[in-house]
């Protein structure tokens, strides 16, 4: 029986970490194209959850409509934010812009629950409650459909920046800002486009981590699971966010599994950050991110 | 070197007037030039003469305090770098600029940009119209490797070569855009003499062969009086000479410029 929970954990652990690939991949969106650091990410993951879950609850919207509702909001926010907030901060120093983010994360923790209310609310987005059960193996539905949505988009994401055209710009303009302008190249207009997907990942982060714990502040907390996974897999690289992501989930299911039962529980919830710490002594730039060239 | 040098070209670009003012410092004062479609136009001086200015006001950088700079009848002394360059301008950079984690073959590709029909969902529609266009951009920007003589360096990231690679990976970005302009901030500094031999090579064939106009700025004057049909001579922001490489040479104020002073001052 034993390897069997060994097996359950970590297939579990692999679900969750696909999950954790969703929320992060939004993260290293912005940090590839922008250079900044948003610190907001989990909070973007909240706001789009909650007003997916707040269209639905509370005004009674068919889960299709909540969603393109929550679509739309996610894009136009993102829009305002980057046009009003961020612009104007393009070529201030890097500390600057993690601050403005810092800023506006609490203030999303703050204004989400104004609209909408600040209880947990329910969101179904159609996936069924009861476990998958497959020889010994317990899955959650929602973990699986999430697991797949996350695979789904992060092989666009992963196609986008390394061949098509618009996502070598996007890496370019992340490289240098002046280099780029030199070259045609319409440095706002990517850094938008960059902010606008960065909402539109948010929105499935929040539908799928919505469904799975439920919509309320407590989700924001989603964010802070991102550092570790990506410092882990590299803060540019799309490869780094899904193995980041599938090693934190695994170290948190055998963490919980294994240790917690011995010392009474929570090391679940730290062992990501000792893998951090770990990471960033040894290897900076994380498993798949670029080292910095430097020719002496 | 070329039939068009000093006879009746039309002007590709004019410089009126120009002036930049940095706070208190008046890097450029009242420059006026003009360049000759097809000729290989200089501007050297001392450093600190004004001479990246220039080039940073015709790319776009800068916008001119006063006068105006006209690129093929455009006034674009207000206009920004991104439309300068899809005008038909292109540019290295003095301390080379290119997308150090990107491949060659990437950089390349980018000087395209411009040139590539754009649209903001044009991204995710790789097949049918979209891939043919990629595909010719990129028999194009292949034509441009092997005239530079980088094919086994298509895949490696530009910031991993060697510095005289990299400048010859920038001029290679720079004519992917296939300009009507190229500007070049000292396309030879820091460079050893086969480098320079090399780089000076790829800039005459330019001009000649695919009939380029070239504006650079150099301090190896050994090249610039070689290749230039016309140079302008800046000192503390102002032109101070202008002609063929002859006429510059025997100019009492290009000397002093670059001596210091003149012998009769000395005495005197």
């Amino acid at each position: 029986m034993e390897w069997q929970f060994l097996f359950e954990l970590t297939i579990n652990g692999l679900l969750t970490g696909m999950m954790y690939a969703l929320i992060a991949v939004g993260f290293v969106l912005i940090y590839k194209s922008t250079d900044a650091i948003n610190f907001a990410q989990g909070e973007f993951v909240m706001i789009a959850a909650i007003v997916v879950a707040g269209m639905a609850t509370n005004y009674g919207f068919p889960i299709i409509a909540a969603i393109a509702v929550g679509l739309v909001f996610m894009i136009i926010f993102n829009i305002v934010l980057e046009r009003v907030v961020l612009r104007p901060m393009i070529g201030r120093p890097i500390v600057a812009i993690i601050m403005a983010t810092i800023g506006l994360a609490l203030i999303l923790q703050g204004a989400g629950p104004l609209v909408f209310g600040a209880g947990t609310k329910p969101l179904n987005i159609g996936v069924p409650d009861e476990p998958l059960i497959w020889g010994p193996l317990f899955m959650t539905p929602i973990d699986v459909v999430g697991a797949g949505i996350s695979i789904m988009f992060l092989a666009i994401f992963g196609w986008f920046f390394m061949k098509s055209r618009k996502g070598v710009a996007m890496r370019a303009v992340a490289d240098s800002h002046m280099t780029s302008m030199a070259m045609g190249i319409n440095v706002e207009r990517y850094f938008a486009l960059a902010w606008i997907l960065a909402g539109v990942v948010a929105l499935l982060g929040g539908l799928v981590w919505g469904s799975a714990i439920g919509v309320d502040t407590q989700m924001a907390a989603l964010g802070l699971k991102v550092f570790p996974v990506v410092i882990l897999g590299g803060l540019d690289s799309i490869i780094g966010v899904v193995v980041g992501g599938l090693i934190i989930g695994v170290c948190e299911a055998l963490a919980a599994g294994y240790i917690d039962p011995l010392v009474g529980g929570g090391t679940k919830d730290f062992t990501p950050y000792v893998l951090m710490i770990l990471v960033l002594m040894f290897r900076p730039y994380g498993i798949f991110g670029k080292p910095i060239i430097e020719r002496i | 070197m070329t039939d068009t040098a000093g006879s009746g070209g039309s002007v590709k670009l004019k410089l009126d007037g120009v002036a930049k003012n940095f706070g208190g410092v008046r890097a450029v004062s009242g420059v006026s030039a003009e360049v000759k479609e097809g000729e290989i136009f200089s501007i050297i001086g001392p450093n600190g003469a004004g001479k990246t200015t220039i080039l940073n006001m015709t790319s776009g950088f800068y916008h001119p305090d006063e006068g105006s700079i006209n690129f093929e009848g455009t006034d674009i002394s207000q206009t920004l770098p991104s439309k300068i360059a899809s005008l038909g301008i292109s540019r290295t950079f003095q301390n080379i600029a290119l997308f150090r984690g990107l491949t060659v073959l990437e950089n390349l590709m980018l000087g395209r940009h411009v040139l590539m029909k754009t649209g903001v969902l044009a991204a995710f529609a790789y097949w049918g119209p979209a891939q043919r266009e990629e595909v010719e951009h990129r028999e194009r920007v292949e034509e441009i490797i092997d005239f530079l003589k980088l094919t086994d360096l298509r895949k490696t990231p530009a910031g991993a070569l060697a510095y005289g690679l990299q400048k010859r990976v920038e001029l290679g970005r720079a004519l992917a855009s296939e300009p009507r302009l190229l500007l070049l901030d000292e396309p030879m500094a820091g460079m050893n003499q086969e480098e320079k031999e090399d780089m000076v090579r790829y800039v005459l064939d330019v001009n000649q062969e695919w009939g380029t106009t070239i504006a650079l700025i150099e301090h190896d004057m050994g090249v610039v009086m070689d290749i230039s049909d016309h140079v302008m001579v800046m000192d503390m922001g102002e032109r101070i000479s202008f002609g063929t490489p002859d006429e510059v040479r025997g100019d009492p104020r290009v000397i002093e410029a670059y001596l210091g002073t003149t012998d009769h001052k000395e005495v005197a």
